[in-house]
């Protein structure tokens, strides 16, 4: 930022806001992919694997092909891989969905610093972003709504996915997969093909999350580039009902929470940084004790699905 | 009591168990150990099948670990040393999974265990045997609470474990980030935030006649404790039948949120001892070496273990002589750090996949013989 224009505390509300929009997309895009895949009847605990492998992935194909849309691709690609292993392990008899994402997790992450030990010095193309702040004289307002195009690519996929859920056959087929097994059975459906499907989907939207951190925000590869913004996605998914719209407002929530840290320091608040940096942690877990019941299935949640079980 | 029962309740009603010999019973009770050992081998091919696709001899690999963690005296001491944390985070995972649970977050406990043993360290003063104690009390109660309160959670609101735990691990380590920053930093640890450097006296040494600190003895002792607490107990059998059908235990009157508070509070308190370990006898101070991965590894341990506290011991020592093996691997072989966390993945996973081989091998169950 060459110039800034001293607007005293009100630059913490507007870091905030434009923190949101940068910190919520990867937020956006695992919380979106575990709702297809909640969806249909599974739990995939091992987006944030995906996420980071995507974020190597992305990286490196961006980097070797100039173009960041081809790392987008090539993340979204590496997502697919991640999601239909889980899918297909899933779908023997007795093996658990969650241990199988945790071991997925931890794998993803291995793979990806094992393979992006060479990407961490070299400098890839950014993700361009979009100035909807040009309007405004002031570089913090500027600064706080250049939007990158992910962002709203990620809107239209939330609602897409509300109208699929809502009114389409798809949407339909996948519901069912997702709230009784039997049931699909009886239509005729293959839950388990439902099921590799929808992970594969969700697998990529999570790739492409992590390309975003990777090639935008923080727009570079290195092996702490996720904060586990995949895993509190999980959790965010169950406070958004298995909504896609709802996620988009859960997104925005966390990202907000994510970045009330560096707002606070960019006015010289510096005491306790640390515990700004757990914000986001402290909020989901909060968010889950409110949310989560002992006795009663939540309101809107796949009936197939083992977590709720 | 000494009547072998005829019939056996199953999930399929009552079926005939008529062989009842040495042999029967010899081939069921193998299955638990043969499936899991046919794993591991499956598992290990597969990563030596990933180190062929990049050029790499799997044979080199195997032979380096086995030379780094297991060829000498020096390296069966590397290995052990490792080994120790392992045992302690791998029954963080083990205890709660008897009662169906899955808690993932050993690291967090790991970690404030040491910044609790670094803090009493830092604010009385002291040394000796007593004291290492008190400072391990210290460490195992911080690790009791942190987890024991996913357990809490699980139980009154019905909290997802696994990800309320995953998510306890990253708070954990921001506040030891916190803590090490800021209120117990001192002031002369300028490159690397830690606590004040333990006297001599406030140390753990090693065990007689070897260069193994005594974590390990902790370790094993714990596991043992913790088989006893499982296999001859009732509070383990009352865990046991809780976490087949929380229903059913209650019906029975089973003090069913007792058991998750208790045993997830124990395997925290047990993750906690590691962290205190590991300050007392490896790092000397507590600061952000603590996140080295220990609780992750330790997920892995327990699950090849089968949540055997006994089966872990071997398990970890495995695992430990792996992870001492791989800073050689990374110099010979020109491969990255990341090289054994792609062998754990790859070997968790097919571990996992094994899980539906039970019951189906026809060598294991005894019921099937007569049907040929």
């Amino acid at each position: 930022m060459s110039t800034t224009v001293d607007i005293g505390m009100w630059g913490v509300p507007l870091a905030i806001l434009g923190g949101a929009i940068r910190v919520s997309t990867p937020f956006l895009f695992v919380s979106l992919g575990e709702v297809l895949t909640e969806r249909s009847g599974r739990i995939n605990l091992g987006l944030e694997g995906t996420l980071v492998f995507g974020a190597m992935a992305g990286y490196a194909a961006a980097y070797e092909s100039s173009s960041p849309w081809i790392g987008v691709l090539g993340a979204a690609l590496a997502g697919t891989l991640f999601g239909l292993l889980h899918g297909w392990i899933c779908k023997f008899p007795r093996v658990n969905d969650i241990a199988i994402g945790i071991a997925l997790m931890l794998l993803g992450m291995g793979l990806a610093f094992f393979f992006g030990k060479p990407y961490i010095q070299p400098v890839a193309p950014d993700l361009p972003s979009i100035p909807l702040g040009a309007w405004s004289d002031i570089p913090q307002v500027q600064a706080a709504l250049n939007v990158n195009a992910l962002f709203l690519i990620g809107i239209v996929i939330a609602l897409l996915m509300t109208w699929m859920f809502r009114s389409s056959r798809l949407g339909l087929i996948i519901r069912v997969a997702g709230d009784s097994t039997d049931a699909a059975r009886a239509m005729g459906l293959k839950p388990d093909r439902i099921r590799l499907l929808s992970t594969a989907a969700g697998g990529a939207l999570a790739g492409i999350a992590g390309a975003y951190l990777s090639l935008y925000y923080p727009g570079s590869w290195n092996e702490g580039i996720s904060s586990g913004q995949g895993l509190m996605a999980v959790a965010l998914v169950i406070f958004a009902r298995w909504n896609p719209l709802y996620c988009f407002w859960a997104a925005l929530l966390f990202g907000g929470a994510g970045a009330l840290g560096p707002a606070l320091q960019s006015v010289g608040i510096t005491q306790g940084y640390y515990l700004f940096y757990a914000a986001p942690y402290v909020l989901t877990l909060g968010v889950l004790i409110a949310t989560s019941s002992r006795n009663q299935t939540l309101a809107g949640a796949p009936g197939a699905l083992s977590i709720t079980r | 009591m000494t009547m072998p029962a005829p019939y056996q309740v199953s999930r399929f009603g009552l079926i005939d168990t008529s062989p009842t010999g040495t042999l029967a019973a010899l081939a069921r009770r193998s299955e638990g150990l043969a499936i899991p050992l046919a794993a591991l081998l499956a598992g290990l091919l597969l990563f030596g099948l990933f180190l062929l696709m990049l050029g790499k001899s799997p044979v080199e690999y195997y032979a380096l670990v086995y030379k780094a963690g297991f060829g000498t005296a020096f390296s069966w001491q590397n290995t052990l040393s490792r080994a120790a944390p392992l045992l302690l985070t791998a029954l963080c995972v083990a205890l709660p999974a008897r009662l169906g649970l899955v808690v993932i977050g050993g690291e967090g406990a790991i970690v404030l265990g040491g910044v609790a043993a670094g803090a009493v360290a830092m604010l009385i003063p002291g040394g000796g045997t007593g004291f290492i104690l008190m400072m391990a009390m210290f460490a195992m109660l911080t690790g009791a609470l942190w987890i024991g309160l996913v357990g809490l959670m699980r139980f009154y609101r019905g909290v997802n474990e696994t990800i309320a735990s995953l998510l306890m691990a990253y708070i954990g380590i921001a506040l030891m980030n916190h803590l090490v920053e800021g209120p117990l930093r001192d002031p002369n640890s300028l490159n690397k935030p830690s606590t004040l450097p333990l006297t001599p006296e406030q140390r753990i040494g090693d065990l007689p006649g070897m260069d193994v600190h005594w974590g390990l003895a902790f370790g094993i002792v714990a596991c043992v404790v913790a088989w006893i607490l499982i296999e001859r107990t009732r509070w383990g059998f009352a865990a046991r039948i809780a976490g087949g059908n929380v229903r059913a235990a209650q019906i029975q009157g089973l003090p069913v949120g007792w058991l998750i508070v208790g045993f997830t509070a124990l395997g925290g308190a047990f993750a906690g001892l590691a962290g205190m370990i590991e300050v007392a006898a490896v790092h000397g101070s507590a600061n952000a070496s603590l996140a080295a991965g220990y609780g992750y590894t330790g997920i892995l341990v327990a699950f090849l273990a089968r949540h055997n506290p006994l089966a872990i011991i071997p398990v970890a020592i495995l695992l430990g002589g792996f992870e001492a093996a791989n800073g050689l691997v990374q110099r010979r072989m020109d491969l990255p750090d990341a090289t054994v966390l792609v062998m754990q993945g790859m070997v968790f996973i097919v571990i996992l996949m094994s899980e539906t081989l039970y019951g189906r091998c026809k060598l294991f169950t005894p019921e099937k013989w007569r049907a040929t």
